[in-house]
C-alpha cells in the first residue's frame, strides 16, 4: 500500500484544477530526496576514506585529485605496520572490549533482574542514586579516577580500562526497563513454586529471556570500549601498551602530512566495527523484534 | 514505560509478598499467598534480604568506588591545590577566583558554546526532516536506519582525521572542489571560525543519523487516527506537520536536545584529534586562535599536562553546572507550556 495515513506530508486537500500532474509526482518523490543525500553524505566518508588509503598522498593532494580507488594499498599498510603496533593494538583492544562486555552483561543482568523483580529496603533509594550519576557528567570523576588507578598501581595496565564500563549505570537503567517487560512475573512465580531459588531464577528463567536485551547491550558496550578514546589516553601512560584508538591518533600526531598512511590506518581501524555491526545488527533487530513477540 | 510507575514489579509480582509474618524465614523457601501490600516488607529484618543485596552488590562496589567516591573527592579538589603527587593545599575558593580571571578559561566556554550550537540546531532539523521522510517509506526504512547509524559508530578520532584531511588548505577534497567551481579556497584550518565550523560538521555528521532513529520511533508512535482527523477537518500537510506532530514529538525533541547538551558540551577528541598534528602549534591548545579549545580540552591540558589538578578539578565543574544551566533551559524551552 503507498498510501497510508501515515504519510502525513503527502496529503493533499485540494487538487488542483486544470490537470496539472506535476504536484502530486513530486510529492511521491520528495521523501526520497533527503534521504538520498542522508545516505551519501553518511557514506561517503567511507568511500573517500578508501579511495585515500588505496592512493598516494601525492595522487589525492593535487589538482585535479584521483576521485577513484587505487593500487596503493599494500604500501600504505606496510607503512602502517612499520611504524604502530597495529595489530597489538587492535589485540590489546577486542581483548579489552570483550572482556568488558562478559563483565558489563553479568553484573547488570543480575543487578537490573533484582531491582526489576525484587523488593528490598533501600531498593528506590539505590536506584534514585544510580539515575542520578547517571545523569552528571562522566568526565567529572575522571580526575580521582586516575589517581585511583594510579594508586592501585593499574595505571598503563589494560585493567583500568574495565572500570569505566563496570560502573556506567546506564546498562542497570536500560537493562532493567528491558526485564520488567521481558521477564513475566508468572514465569518466576512458577519456578519458584517449583523450588527455584534467587540464583536458579536469575540463571534459568531470566537470562534465557533476555537474551535479545543481552545482545543489545553487549553491542552497545563493545562500540563503545572499541572506540574510547579519552579514558584509555589518559591512562595508559606505558606507550608499549595502547589500544586502537590512541595508536591512530599517535600515527595522526606524528605522520599527519602522510594522509594514505594515516588514512590507511583509520579504515583499519574502523571498518573492522563496522562490518561486524552491520552484520550482526541486523540479526540483533530481528531478535529484538522475536523477542518482544514471543513475551 | 515500567519505570514511569515505581510500584508496578510490587504491584503486580505475586511473588513478592512471600514470608509475611515469618520474620528472618530466607527469602526464596517460603510459599505464602500471593497478594500482599506493600508495608509487609517491614516485617522481614533487613538481613533477611541478603540475596538480593548481594546480587547488586558488584555493581555497586564499582560504582560507589569507581563512580560516586571520585565524583565527591572532585568536588574537594577544586578547593584545593595539588599536583597529584605532593601535599594537597587547601586554598578555598582560590581556584574559582583564578578562573573567573581566566581568559583562556572563557576563551573554552565560548568555543564549547558555539561549536554546540552550531553542531545541534542543524543536526536536529536534519534529523527531524530526514526521519519525516523515512517514516512516509515503507520498503528499505532497515537499509536507512543501518545507513544513518553507521557515523555515530565510527570512532571519532577516525572521523577527526578524515576531517582534517578533507578540510585540509593544500588540496584537500574541499577545497579541491570549490577551486573546481571557480571558488575562493578557504583556509579551514587556519580560521577561528572555519575551525569551529569544521568541528560542529564533524559532530553533526556523527550525531545526524542517531537522532534521526529516535524521531522515526516518536513518529511510528503517533497514532494514525489524528492524521485521519485533521485531514477530514481540511488541514494540510504543513498545518498538521506543526499542529500534530510537532506537539506529538515534543517530548523526543526534549530528549535529543538533553542528549546532544550534555555530549555536545563535552566535546574534546574532536579538537584534541584535529590539532594534534600539527606541530606548529601546542598538541593542546585548540588551533590556531585557540578556536578549537574546548572546555574538556583545557580541562585535559590543565589536569594532565601541566598536573594542576585542583584547577581541573574546578573547570570540570563549571563545566558540569554549564551542562546542568543548560539542560534545565532547554527543558523549558522545549519542555514547558506543555498544555497550550
Amino acid at each position: 500500500m503507498t498510501d497510508t495515513p501515515v504519510r502525513a506530508p503527502r496529503v493533499t486537500p485540494e487538487r488542483p484544477a486544470g490537470g496539472r500532474s506535476g504536484p502530486p509526482r513530486w510529492r511521491k518523490v520528495a521523501p526520497h530526496l533527503p534521504l538520498g543525500i542522508g545516505v551519501v553524505v553518511s557514506l561517503f566518508p567511507f568511500y573517500w576514506m578508501i579511495v585515500m588509503a588505496t592512493n598516494t598522498t601525492e595522487a589525492i593532494y593535487r589538482f585535479p585529485p584521483k576521485l577513484t580507488t587505487g593500487s596503493e594499498l599494500a604500501t600504505n599498510v606496510r607503512e602502517v605496520l612499520n611504524r604502530v603496533d597495529f595489530f597489538g593494538s587492535m589485540l590489546n583492544t577486542v581483548v579489552v572490549a570483550c572482556s568488558a562486555v562478559v563483565l558489563v552483561l553479568l553484573v547488570d543482568s543480575l543487578a537490573a533482574f533484582t531491582f526489576a523483580k525484587y523488593r528490598f529496603p533501600g531498593r528506590n533509594f539505590l536506584f534514585t542514586v544510580l539515575i542520578g550519576m547517571y545523569l552528571l557528567p562522566t568526565q567529572l570523576a575522571v580526575l580521582p579516577q586516575f589517581v585511583l588507578v594510579s594508586e592501585i598501581g593499574w595505571a598503563g595496565s589494560l585493567k583500568a580500562l574495565l572500570l569505566p564500563p563496570l560502573a556506567n549505570a546506564f546498562g542497570i537503567f536500560w537493562m532493567r526497563q528491558y526485564i520488567s517487560r521481558a521477564v513475566p512475573d508468572e514465569l518466576l512465580d512458577a519456578a519458584r513454586i517449583d523450588g527455584c531459588g534467587f540464583l536458579r531464577q536469575y540463571w534459568h528463567v531470566g537470562l534465557p529471556t533476555i537474551r535479545p536485551g543481552l545482545a543489545f547491550l553487549g553491542i552497545y558496550v563493545f562500540i563503545n570500549a572499541w572506540n574510547d578514546y579519552f579514558w584509555p589516553l589518559v591512562v595508559l601512560v606505558n606507550p608499549e601498551h595502547l589500544t586502537l584508538q590512541v595508536a591512530l591518533a599517535q600515527l595522526n600526531t606524528a605522520y599527519g602530512t602522510n594522509f594514505s598512511m594515516v588514512m590507511t590506518g583509520a579504515v583499519m581501524a574502523v571498518l573492522p566495527l563496522v562490518v561486524v555491526f552491520v552484520l550482526l545488527a541486523r540479526n540483533f533487530v530481528a531478535d529484538a523484534t522475536k523477542g518482544a513477540v514471543r513475551g | 514505560m515500567v519505570a514511569d510507575r515505581p510500584t508496578g514489579p510490587a504491584a503486580v509480582t505475586p511473588s513478592r509478598g512471600r514470608g509475611r509474618g515469618v520474620p528472618g524465614r530466607p527469602a526464596g523457601v517460603s510459599t505464602r499467598r500471593p497478594t500482599r501490600a506493600a508495608g509487609d516488607r517491614r516485617r522481614r529484618p533487613v538481613r533477611s534480604y541478603w540475596r538480593e543485596y548481594l546480587a547488586i552488590s558488584p555493581f555497586y562496589v564499582v560504582f560507589v568506588g569507581f563512580s560516586l567516591a571520585p565524583v565527591l573527592f572532585t568536588l574537594y579538589l577544586a578547593f584545593q591545590r595539588w599536583d597529584g603527587i605532593g601535599e594537597m593545599q587547601f586554598v578555598g575558593l582560590d581556584q574559582f577566583r583564578f578562573l573567573v580571571k581566566d581568559s583562556t578559561f572563557w576563551l573554552s566556554v565560548w568555543n564549547t558554546v558555539v561549536i554546540w550550537v552550531l553542531a545541534t540546531f542543524p543536526m536536529l532539523a536534519i534529523a527531524l526532516v530526514l526521519a519525516a521522510a523515512l517514516n512516509s517509506r515503507t520498503r528499505s526504512v532497515g537499509f536507512y536506519r543501518m545507513t544513518f547509524f553507521v557515523p555515530n559508530i565510527t570512532s571519532i578520532v577516525a572521523a577527526a582525521i578524515f576531517f582534517f584531511a578533507v578540510f585540509s588548505s593544500q588540496y584537500g577534497i574541499v577545497n579541491a572542489t570549490l577551486h573546481a567551481l571557480g571558488l575562493p579556497e578557504v583556509g579551514w584550518m587556519q580560521n577561528a571560525w572555519t575551525i569551529r565550523i569544521v568541528i560542529a560538521l564533524l559532530m553533526t555528521w556523527q550525531w545526524t543519523g542517531y537522532n534521526v532513529i529516535i524521531y522515526l520511533a516518536g513518529l511510528q508512535a503517533i497514532p494514525t487516527e489524528l492524521y485521519e482527523a485533521a485531514r477530514i477537518d481540511g488541514a494540510n500537510a504543513v498545518q498538521i506537520f506543526f499542529r500534530i506532530t510537532l506537539p506529538l514529538l515534543r517530548p523526543i525533541i526534549l530528549f535529543t536536545v538533553i542528549v546532544s547538551t550534555v555530549t555536545g558540551l563535552q566535546s574534546f577528541t574532536e579538537p584534541q584529534v584535529l590539532f594534534g598534528s600539527t606541530a606548529a602549534t601546542n598538541p593542546n591548545s585548540g588551533g590556531p586562535g585557540q578556536a578549537g579549545l574546548t572546555m574538556m580540552l583545557y580541562f585535559y591540558q590543565q589536569a594532565f599536562t601541566y598536573n594542576d589538578y585542583g584547577y581541573g578539578a574546578a573547570i570540570v565543574w563549571v563545566l558540569c553546572l554549564l551542562i546542568l544551566g543548560f539542560v534545565i533551559l532547554n527543558w523549558r524551552i522545549v519542555g514547558g507550556n506543555r498544555d497550550d
